[in-house]
């Protein structure tokens, strides 16, 4: 695949076109699969991010989604199974001059690799976390996943799982991120508006897309992409207005007085009943209530970005110290450094 | 009448209760006996607790030094002389000392409440179980008190605490140390806190007056200074020589470091040293587990920085799988072992070297990468660099092994000049001419793959776990291509052979028997070959550093000899190695027991031979 990256103007982007971010690597997914719906969404949004290829990195764990490395005509690096997070820790420590993005599946993210998830999040490294989110396992053909429905029939579960699932924006929010968002694999728009945003936010950012397996939990998410039904049950959150949904926008979100959400009809509260969506909110209590409304995805489901405050970035403050440190650190200073202390010479 | 001896070298422990300030007082005893111009080696032996009960066996903190006026290789196997500073420190040391030893112990201790402590029903201080012994009692903490009496802002209280410092004193008289060393150095460590400061003056100059004008202490001992090769030194612990070693090496190869590490004894304090070396542009993340800091260090080296982790043996078992992916990445990185004894947690602050079998092969599916371990503790500089070296040259993983033992003693280190330092270039990939593909997995005559760093125009690649097809670095299947690739990681692994020193061996005319050791056996072979020597024996030693791959003569070494003997801290893993790679019979001796090997013990072990 010829590559554009030459020519740049001034920002980088101007040339760039969506196959330019495209490896030439031959994809490998199952026909149908929700990868491919996010890898073209992610190759289109891009050459808006206005950063040349070679400034661009994506780290990405083991599982089905983990394969996106290969396919990005960015610098990549297919590493193990959930520790995407944290190679991506250390890439951006080292180089934040760069675009750092960790990808992987639910299993990668949430399970094998739930702790450096929480941690990237609690220290706001400068990481675009994207975690494809489908229930299941796929890459091992079929077992149930930390975000599995209770009672799921897996082949590792024949009696139906008996476990809890995370939710995984609500498990962001209560790792303290300053960004959390969730689209949905087949609303190509919606992915690419949060990838945006999330690109936009200076630290970490999560973005959960729920992801289609058509192999083994087809059509999990089917009614917030279905035509007849979406309409009726995505939730869509947007920064500063009012949230409702439904085909006429009839229904809404609102707050009882013990400050619980509800879903209620816009005619019994009307519009200035309904709860005005603020992302900037640095209390994150409202956005963890709306994380938890769905109880399943049969319910309504908000979608957006639940979160998105400004806090301290890792390593903003000493990184430029620092690289000046190792610029100026030559022979003379390791000499000083090496005869401090105590010192004594003989003959 | 004081009377003065002349000795070429004597070995001090001082122990006393972990709250009672021993590693203080025999880190500044150190510094004063380097200054001096003695040659000299230290060790710590201290609880795994934070604060074990006061007064307890389980409480007792030691610090043993031996100094000499010509070179030595070991702290020493027994003391000459030991202070207790109650009746468990004297309770858990004297059992080690020979008969005639001096024993000097804080008399004001030695009450009711702690003999009961220390499980003694009478006072060995007057029941004669100390006859064979010439015991010194003196009233320590009472001289203390009285001696800081009247300084403002110190209660009797905070006087008593000041009792190492008395009792420092004490021995920087018996030992003729300089005392301008300490008080400069107590006058700067409290500098702003002046009651301490004033205490701690006050203390340790009242030990070393009591020293000088009673007659209670009627003996003094004379160490001349050693006749060391040239050189400005200092005196270096193994983790402040690993953590140098590790700062050198990012000047000399210009690369940023990164040291990822999540805390674990003992590797705990090269953590606490680097995170101090911000003048060096020195990063460090204190990781959310052992995997994080493995992967954190690869992600750094991936991003064209020098990437260093460090942990100990349970850290290494976590991080087995990340060196794997680093293996297959074919990036460069460092992985630090200060290998303690184990199984699991096993004893953490207790010297063992037995993780060398799974530096070799701890890691599933064929996984081989270049493994160094440090013999002493200032040689811990030097093995850094090279670890840094070969992993930077050759695109690896490279493992160090330290341990409990190096990272905690101390020895002079004759610091070398910056200049005669190698150098190392990190050949990071220019960006490629017109037209010109980029094969990630091409190899120059090392064998070493291009080092292609994120920024870099027209190098954008993807790389990964998955076997990759040799040149280009895509994913392959491919069965012979795998055979291939295996191979060729192999053999870059095995002709580092060429770029590392021949085994040297320190040979006698007529010796049957070689002595091959590895790591920080170093010193305790090197001081029971000696005293074979001395004694007229005839023996051959040897001491490995790069075990893998091995010194291209290693083989024809081994041959030389009828009888190899191989002492290890370990049941034989260097052993089994070398049975297995040569197909000679050596024999292993084997010590497990958490402490280091004595000279004595090595002596022992060649005599039964020679």
């Amino acid at each position: 695949m010829a590559v554009s990256e030459h020519n740049h103007n001034h920002n980088g982007s101007a040339t760039l076109r969506k196959q330019d971010f495209a490896s030439g690597q031959e994809t490998r997914w199952c026909p149908g699969c929700g990868d491919y719906a996010v890898l073209s969404a992610i190759q289109e949004f891009l050459p808006e991010l206005g950063v040349p290829p070679e400034r661009i990195a994506f780290i990405t764990g083991i599982g089905c989604a983990g394969r996106s490395a290969y396919y990005l005509n960015t610098y990549g690096v297919h590493g193990i199974h959930g520790r995407a997070p944290a190679f991506a820790t250390g890439l951006a420590v080292a180089r934040p001059d760069l675009s750092v993005w960790a990808l992987g599946g639910d299993g990668d993210m949430l399970s094998i690799g739930g702790n450096h998830l929480i941690h990237a999040m609690r220290r706001n490294m400068p990481i675009k976390i994207l975690v494809l989110n489908n229930q299941i396992y796929g890459l091992t053909k079929g077992q149930t996943s930390p975000t599995s429905e209770v009672g799921k029939v897996t082949k590792s579960t024949p009696y139906g799982s008996e476990d809890t699932p995370f939710n995984p924006v609500a498990l962001a929010l209560g790792a303290g991120a300053s960004f959390v968002a969730r689209s949905v694999d087949r609303d190509r728009r919606h992915v690419i508006q949060m990838l945006r945003a999330a690109a936009e936010h200076p630290g970490a950012a999560l973005v959960e897309i729920y992801q289609n397996c058509p192999i083994f939990n087809d059509e999990a998410y089917a009614v917030l992409t279905d035509k007849d039904t979406k309409d009726d049950h995505q939730i869509r959150l947007e920064h500063g207005h009012p949230i409702r949904f439904g085909t006429e926008g009839e229904r809404g979100v609102s707050m009882r007085s013990d400050g619980s959400l509800a879903i209620v009809d816009v005619s019994d509260v009307g519009e200035e009943g309904l709860l005005l969506h603020d992302a900037h909110q640095e209390d994150p209590s409202r956005a963890f209530a709306l994380a938890q409304l769905a109880h399943g995805v049969s319910d309504p489901t908000p979608i957006g970005v639940f979160r998105d405050v400004q806090h301290p970035v890792h390593g903003e403050s000493s990184h430029e110290e620092l690289a000046s440190a190792h610029e100026n650190a030559g022979p003379a200073e390791l000499e000083t450094l090496l005869r401090s202390g105590a010192t004594w010479t003989v003959g | 009448m004081t009377r003065t001896v002349d000795t070429d070298r004597i070995v001090i422990r001082i122990a006393g209760d972990s709250g009672d300030g021993m590693q203080l007082a025999g880190g500044r005893f150190t510094d004063a006996t380097a200054v001096f111009g003695n040659d000299l080696a230290t060790a710590p032996d201290y609880p795994a607790e934070v604060r074990a009960p006061a007064g307890t066996i389980r409480g007792v903190s030691a610090f043993q030094i031996h100094f000499a006026s010509r070179d030595i290789a070991t702290p020493g196997d027994r003391a000459d002389v030991l202070v207790a500073m109650n009746p468990a420190a004297l309770r858990s040391n004297v059992g080690s000392l020979e008969s005639g030893s001096t024993i000097v112990v804080n008399e004001d201790a030695f009450n009711t409440r702690n003999l009961a402590k220390a499980g003694y029903d009478t006072n060995p201080l007057d029941d004669g179980s100390l006859a064979e012994f010439r015991v010194h009692r003196l009233p320590m903490t009472s001289m203390t008190i009285r001696a800081t009496e009247g300084i403002e802002g110190v209660s009797s209280r905070d006087g008593a605490r000041a009792k190492n410092l008395f009792a420092l004193g004490v021995l920087s008289w018996m030992f003729g140390r300089p005392t301008d060393v300490t008080q400069d150095w107590i006058e700067k460590k409290f500098a702003g806190h002046e009651p301490i400061r004033r205490a701690n003056v006050a203390a340790f100059l009242a030990g070393y007056n009591f020293g000088e004008t009673t007659e209670l202490l009627d003996i003094q001992y004379h160490v001349g200074p050693a006749a060391l090769p040239p050189g400005t030194y200092r005196n270096v612990d193994g983790t402040t020589a690993l953590s140098l070693g590790l700062v050198a090496a990012s000047v000399r190869s210009r690369l940023p470091l990164l040291f990822a590490s999540y805390p674990i004894t003992p590797a705990s304090e090269l953590l606490h040293q680097l995170a101090r070396m911000r003048s060096f542009g020195v990063r460090v993340i204190q990781a959310e587990d052992e995997i994080a800091a493995a992967n954190m260090a690869l992600g750094a080296a991936f991003g064209g920085h020098l990437g260093v982790t460090a942990t100990s043996g349970p850290g290494m078992d976590l991080k087995a799988e990340t060196i794997g992916l680093a293996v297959a990445l074919e990036l460069p990185m460092v992985i630090v072992d200060v290998q303690r004894a184990g199984p699991s947690t096993g004893m953490p602050t207790k010297p063992e070297s037995s993780d060398l079998l799974m530096a070799l092969y701890g890691r599933h599916g064929e996984a081989p990468l270049p493994v160094i371990a440090a013999s002493t503790p200032a040689r811990c500089f030097d093995a850094a660099l090279e670890a840094c070296r070969l992993a930077i040259d050759y695109r690896t993983p490279v493992i160090l092994l330290s341990d409990a033992f190096l990272a905690n003693s101390s020895e002079p280190w004759q610091i070398p000049d910056v200049d005669d330092l190698p150098e190392i270039d990190p050949r990071q990939q220019e960006p490629p001419a017109d037209g010109e593909e980029f094969l990630p997995y091409s190899r120059d005559a090392k064998l070493a793959r291009p080092w292609a760093i994120p920024g870099t125009p027209g190098l954008a690649h993807r790389i990964g776990g998955l076997e990759k097809e040799h040149g280009s670095g895509n994913i392959s299947y491919d069965g012979h291509n795998h055979a291939h690739m295996t191979e060729l990681r192999a053999q870059k692994i095995r002709r580092i052979a060429d770029d590392i020193p021949p085994l040297e061996v320190d040979g006698q005319e007529g010796a049957e028997l070689l002595v091959l050791g590895w790591g920080s056996s170093y010193g305790p072979i090197r001081a029971g070959v000696r005293r074979v020597r001395q004694a007229g024996g005839k023996v051959a030693y040897a001491h490995l550093t790069h075990l893998c791959p091995l010194p291209p003569n290693t083989g024809e070494v081994l041959r030389a000899y009828q009888r190899v003997l191989v002492p290890e801290a370990n049941t034989g893993q260097l052993l089994h190695v070398l049975r297995a790679e040569y197909l000679i019979d050596a024999e292993g001796f084997h010590k497990l027991e958490g402490e280091p090997m004595l000279a004595a013990e090595i002596e022992r072990e060649i005599l039964a031979r020679v």
